[in-house]
């Protein structure tokens, strides 16, 4: 280390002055550890070419091999899923005759419309009822200052990580008893125009991000807190507030365990993904007609995927990594 | 705060912090209104019912502390369930977290269709729970399944997963490997956050390619391998959904919807604490004994959720 590293771009923001040298903090715990041995000899520039070379072969035949695991179900269930009734049961994996019928069959399903548009009905009352009472919740707790703001945040933070299950028999005892909401899909949204814990810690990460200055100037303007609210921070929190619409509406539509605990025992309430898993029973061996409607399960979902990624991107870096 | 520094006459003052007080509650009411109802009553009833003999025909009777004699000592599938929910955190996290961050690795090596592979890797994930397990147990089906069929072809004999006790825990950790993209991004993302100098510096001090990973990316990624841990944990206590439709399909019992099968076929093998909450509470309409196995989800959550709270770095990290 008598030598000073030739790089043009140390020290690092985090090198401290305590090093003699002008190397990074990193570079000093990488050598220390390793002091005892010598430095490998740089190689030959044409073995370096090869092994970068090899290095290269190697991650893009790991990339395609990952590849193939993501990607073969899909094509997989794709190929069953046009096949004939016969030939779904052969184990063969080319189909025979490209059977689009399969997909009209589905729809012809009873009950599969009526699923769309419980599901439908599910996710979008469900994702405008959570932002609307999620947003002056998440307001107040990244930009009001009162005491037992600290506690609300943990306690928000603690319900998010709580199992539904802990709670969802004397729920639905009330629902079932008190409201007799049982049956329908009403007991799952009715709760979210009341706030819903992921959805507040996410817009408050979100609207922490907004600096005070605009809230302030806002109010020296003669805004009150609401006008502040609709005014300023709605507009300025629009991506925070499509991420976690995104992910809401997702939520809805592959939530399982809610429509099954309300809806189960009418048929008419049933969600997609509710009605799905009974598809198979209903077609006892019918593996192409069960594959078809798995995909228009997933179809929905992709799709908004593809027209929506920059506000997912968005809510993947909310989650909460940042620190 | 400027404005209140404006106000001198203390009256007003005091006329503001109040202002300001109901405003703070306006704006929490949902929260609060929400929070109390949603979750502080039922919490309270499932006590309340953990003490009751109730059927939801005739009215509840007080049983004192035999529902939790019963779920704690006698009741057979409480020790399955236990066992299976551990064994699914323990096996299905760690591996979720290392095969997330070898894609991750991976994604940020790739020099060629960089895009074409992180839409391919992330979108399984995207797959609704219930779609991706009907999907899995098709493919992995014994009798008909590609799986199996392109294995028997190379010469392998394969196991068969959902209906064989012993794999059908490892089936479900492989579809949970499927959907690995959310922690793919998560990986991917702090990875590329890593100080490119520190790569170079290590470099030239002669750092192979392991020695560069143990000595610069870990120190760099670990809070991020650690939220990936916690919320794993979280997430794999809750297990429901996956295992439950698993179990039924696999069984190919054919009575209608709605069906009254009890949930972990094969064998109790894919029976996690969650769905024996559910049976017991919508099958068995014991819900006693439904209501004493929530809270012990519930106190084995808190734990988790404690332990992270200690470690909220990541979390918080963004309070003023």
């Amino acid at each position: 280390m008598t030598t000073p590293a030739p790089n043009p771009s140390a020290p690092g923001p985090s090198a401290p002055a305590l090093a003699p040298a002008p190397a990074p903090a990193a570079v000093r715990r990488t050598s220390g550890r390793r002091r005892g041995r010598t430095r490998r000899a740089p190689g030959r520039p044409g073995s370096r070419r090869n092994t970068r070379l090899l290095h290269w072969i190697a991650v893009h035949t790991g990339a395609v091999a990952a590849a193939l695991f993501f990607v073969l179900p899909f094509v997989f269930v794709f190929l069953t899923s046009v096949m004939s009734d016969r030939q779904a049961m052969s184990g063969e994996l080319w189909p025979h005759g490209w059977h689009w019928s399969n997909y009209t069959e589905v729809f012809r399903t009873p009950g599969f419309l009526d699923w769309w548009r419980n599901s439908l009905m599910y996710a979008l009352l469900g994702t405008v009822c959570t932002v609307c009472s999620s947003v002056p919740v998440a307001y107040a707790l990244a930009k009001f200052r009162f005491r037992g703001r600290r506690t609300a945040v943990l306690l928000v933070i603690s319900t998010m990580m709580l199992p539904p299950q802990v709670v969802v028999i004397p729920m639905y005892l009330v629902w079932a008893q008190q409201f007799h909401l049982a049956g329908t899909l009403w007991p799952l949204i009715i709760p979210m125009a009341f706030g819903d814990a992921y959805s507040i810690f996410l817009l408050r990460q979100f609207l922490l991000t907004i600096p005070k200055e605009y809230v302030e100037s806002a109010k020296v303007d003669g805004c009150g807190e609401l006008r502040t609210l609709l005014r300023i921070v709605v507009p300025m929190a629009k991506p925070g507030i499509a991420a976690v619409s995104l992910f809401q509406f997702f939520y809805c539509w592959n939530d399982y365990f809610g429509p099954q605990i309300y809806a189960a025992q009418n048929p008419g309430a049933w969600t997609l993904s509710y009605g799905l898993e009974t598809f198979k029973t209903a077609h006892s061996v019918n593996w192409n007609l069960t594959m078809a409607a798995t995909l228009l399960v997933m179809a929905p979902v992709i799709l908004v995927f593809f027209f929506a990624q920059k506000a997912f991107v968005e809510g993947v870096t909310l989650t909460g990594v940042k620190g | 705060m400027s404005l209140t520094q404006r106000a001198a006459d203390p009256a007003a003052l005091r006329r503001k912090r109040a202002r300001e007080r109901w405003c703070t509650l306006g704006f929490l009411s949902p929260w609060l209104v929400g929070f109390s109802v949603f979750f502080g009553y039922p919490l309270l009833a499932t006590v309340y019912f953990s003490f009751m003999h109730y059927n939801q025909i005739e009215p509840p009777t007080f049983v004192g502390l035999r529902n939790w004699a019963y779920v704690l000592t006698q009741m057979p599938l409480f020790g399955p369930a236990l066992w299976n929910t551990v064994w699914l955190v323990v096996v299905m996290v760690a591996l979720r977290v290392a095969f997330g961050l070898g894609v991750g690795l991976l994604v940020t090596k790739i020099k060629a269709g960089v895009g074409f592979f992180r839409t391919a890797f992330y979108i399984p994930y995207l797959a609704p729970p219930v779609a991706a397990t009907v999907a899995f147990v098709f493919l992995l089906n014994p009798g008909t399944g590609p799986v199996n069929g392109l294995l028997a072809r190379i010469g392998i004999h394969a196991p068969n997963w959902f209906n064989d006790p012993a794999w059908a825990k490892p089936s479900l950790v492989l579809l949970s490997l499927w959907g690995i993209g959310d922690l793919m991004v998560i990986f991917m993302a702090a990875l590329l956050d890593v100080p490119r100098e520190q790569y170079e510096a290590a470099e030239l001090d002669g750092a192979g390619p392991l020695s560069r990973f143990r000595y610069v990316t870990w120190p760099n990624i670990t809070p991020i391998v650690m939220f990936a841990v916690v919320t794993g944990v979280v997430q794999t206590m809750q297990y429901y959904t996956q295992a439950l439709v698993a179990g039924k399909l696999a069984s190919g019992v054919t009575i209608g919807p709605g069906s009254q099968i009890q949930p972990g076929y094969p064998d109790h093998s894919t029976l996690t604490v969650p769905q024996l909450v559910w049976s017991l509470g919508f099958q068995n309409f014991n819900t006693g004994a439904a209501c004493v196995l929530s809270l012990v989800l519930f106190a084995l959550a808190m734990a988790v959720t404690t332990l992270l709270m200690r470690k909220r770095a990541g979390l918080l990290a963004a309070e003023d």
